[in-house]
């Protein structure tokens, strides 16, 4: 069953995504780091490849390992054109266009094709997919760089040099401590294209194609019988959740300036995501929010953390050593069980459901 | 005139044949009642018509058209919809989501919509509610309601009382009563009692054949029939 939409769980899980909202558009003010500022981007762009993998998994119930594959897709279009094209906005938008139109051919085709199987054989097939894009990416060394990747320029209004205001010297101007360059304006382009695409995945499960979304993944048979062609929709939501997908991997490849197979390919990637879908909560788009935010800080920081721990506990047997900075997985595995028996539904799914009437 | 017709119609499940050979005619209009023992074949019958187990012969005629070979999908567009033994809600939806998604174009018509709270006013009460919260009757209500939200022309029901309060009954049984002043029912049920009050025609299954069809007035006058085809006790 799941969470009905007025809950007070509900009104938290809303209040703390709002919060993180602000504190992702306020982050080049509050956090004025250059890596807080990276963690902030690759926060604003894993909650839209998050969200567009629960769009999948959590409304529509389809088991998919392809999702890093469009990621891939939209971030080696990217890569290519500006390679190719040099770093204007036209070479961005032909990568963009060739990146989602990549992902839906194959996402047409593996749903065409696959959808009507079971889902067990459906996830193989999607993990088939997605090896063998792997293996092309690190192969085809003409086109994407092979192992080495392709580093690239972004357009010159993302260049660091760049300078969006200016004081009376000519110098970048500073508005809190903050230079108004273009490394500024990369992060609001990362902020307001994952904004956009985010909200309208929210309005789209609120919609009536949620609803419809929401009966096939309850019970396929029902939704048949009153008249829903399950595979069309469930065919529509995987085009829908690649081609999201394979913009945020544009955008991710315009803000990194370099794409490579470990980056946008990986299957630890597709690991993180399926995590972050699971922390957060299934089939609650509030929830990819806080899975990401959650494990992207982990990754960044759960290592500083512990390095500051151990430190502390330096004089005591046996803590000092479980608490080595370089055992941040191990930590990391404890934190996802307690996480999964204290939340069972996902943090966002356990918390919206509190207060709910039965 | 027939508004279904099954024509030695034969469904396999699995390595077991279930259905053998049911031929059928359902008149425009009214309740059709088919009766059986139990694992006679009923709901199978009504499964095979919505597609949802494909015939393996014989055919599905509705309105003059061949549905056999439809996608269960195209068949509900026809204008045929199923209410399961299991009532076939979504629990996780609430009472206007479930009616929603039955609607053609995802908005209610406010006479059809109106009627419905007529017929069922809990509905109307746990419009917000999410249907796995509602009692069974409740369920069954939203199930049938479900099926009359738009205009059909069957509604193929099975076995609607099972389970169910005596009040609950009787008010259902009123509900079908309006429901086929302008709608055909095609009705499968074990509680005889209700199958009689509001059948017009009628027909008991025995494993996987049609062996017996009538009007419901002539079998609900013979009790020796009754007892060797449904070993009930009216």
């Amino acid at each position: 069953m799941s969470v009905s939409a007025n809950t007070t769980g509900t009104k938290v899980v809303k209040t703390t995504v709002l919060l993180i909202g602000a504190l992702l558009l306020f982050a080049p003010f509050l956090f004025q780091d250059t890596r807080a500022l990276e963690v902030a981007a690759r926060i604003c762009i894993f909650i839209v490849l998050v969200a567009s993998y629960d769009l999948l998994i959590g409304y529509t119930g389809i088991v998919s390992f392809a999702h890093i594959m469009f990621f891939g897709f939209g971030a080696y279009g990217g890569a290519i054109a500006l390679k190719q094209m040099g770093p204007g906005w036209d070479a961005v938008v032909v990568g963009a266009l060739a990146g989602v139109a990549v992902s839906l051919v194959v996402a047409v085709a593996i749903g065409l094709l696959s959808l009507r199987v079971k889902a067990i054989f459906f996830a193989m097939i999607t993990l088939a997919a997605a090896s063998v894009a792997l293996v092309l990416a690190s192969q085809l060394s003409n086109f994407t760089g092979g192992e080495d990747g392709i580093t690239y320029r972004a357009p010159s209004i993302f260049k660091t040099a760049t300078k969006l205001m200016v004081d009376d010297d000519g110098k970048v101007m500073r508005i809190f401590g903050v230079k108004m360059n273009g490394k500024l304006a990369a992060y609001y382009f990362v902020f307001i294209t994952s904004f956009v695409l985010f909200f309208a995945m929210v309005r789209l499960v609120g919609s009536p194609l949620g609803t419809v979304l929401k009966a096939i993944r309850e019970n396929e048979a029902r939704a048949e019988a009153i008249g829903y062609r399950v595979v069309s929709y469930r065919t529509f939501v995987f085009c829908i959740a690649a081609l999201v997908a394979s913009l945020s991997g544009t955008i991710y490849a315009i803000w990194l300036k370099y794409t490579g197979p470990d980056t946008v390919l990986s299957f630890s990637i597709m690991i993180d995501i399926l995590l972050m879908v699971v922390i957060g909560g299934m089939g609650t788009m509030w929830g990819a929010v806080i899975g990401a935010v959650l494990m992207v800080i982990a990754q960044y920081y759960l290592r500083d953390l512990m390095g500051v721990a151990a430190e502390a506990t330096a004089n005591l047997p046996l803590l000092p050593h479980l608490l080595d900075p370089d055992r941040w997985l191990f930590w990391l595995g404890i934190i996802f069980i307690l996480l999964v028996y204290f939340f069972p539904k996902g943090i966002a799914g356990t918390i919206m459901a509190k207060g709910e009437k039965s | 005139m027939s508004i279904l017709s099954l024509k030695a119609m034969k469904t396999d499940i699995g390595q077991y044949a279930v259905l053998h050979d049911v031929t059928l005619e359902v008149p425009q209009g009214g309740v059709f009642v088919l009766l059986g023992r139990n694992g006679a074949g009923k709901t199978t019958t009504l499964r095979s018509i919505m597609g949802l187990w494909k015939p393996s012969a014989g055919s599905v005629i509705f309105r003059g058209q061949d549905i056999s070979e439809m996608h269960t999908a195209e068949i509900a567009r026809l204008g045929i919809s199923f209410v399961p033994e299991d009532m076939g809600i979504f629990g996780g939806l609430t009472v206007e989501e479930n009616l929603i998604l039955a609607t053609a174009k995802g908005q209610f018509d406010n006479a059809r919509l109106a009627r419905i709270y007529e017929l069922f006013p809990a509905l109307e009460t746990f419009w917000t509610k999410q249907a796995w919260s509602l009692s069974g009757g409740q369920k069954q209500m939203l199930s049938v309601a479900r099926a009359i939200i738009e205009p059909r022309e069957l509604i193929l029901v099975d076995e609607p009382t099972k389970g169910l309060a005596p009040a609950i009954i009787d008010a259902m049984a009123d509900a079908f009563r309006e429901i086929a002043q302008t709608t055909t029912i095609l009705l499968v049920e074990q509680n005889f009692e209700f199958a009689k009050s509001l059948g017009r025609d009628m027909a008991v299954i025995d494993d996987g054949r049609i062996a017996h069809s009538g009007s419901m007035a002539d079998f609900a006058a013979d009790k020796p029939l009754q007892d060797r085809l449904l070993s009930l006790s009216a």
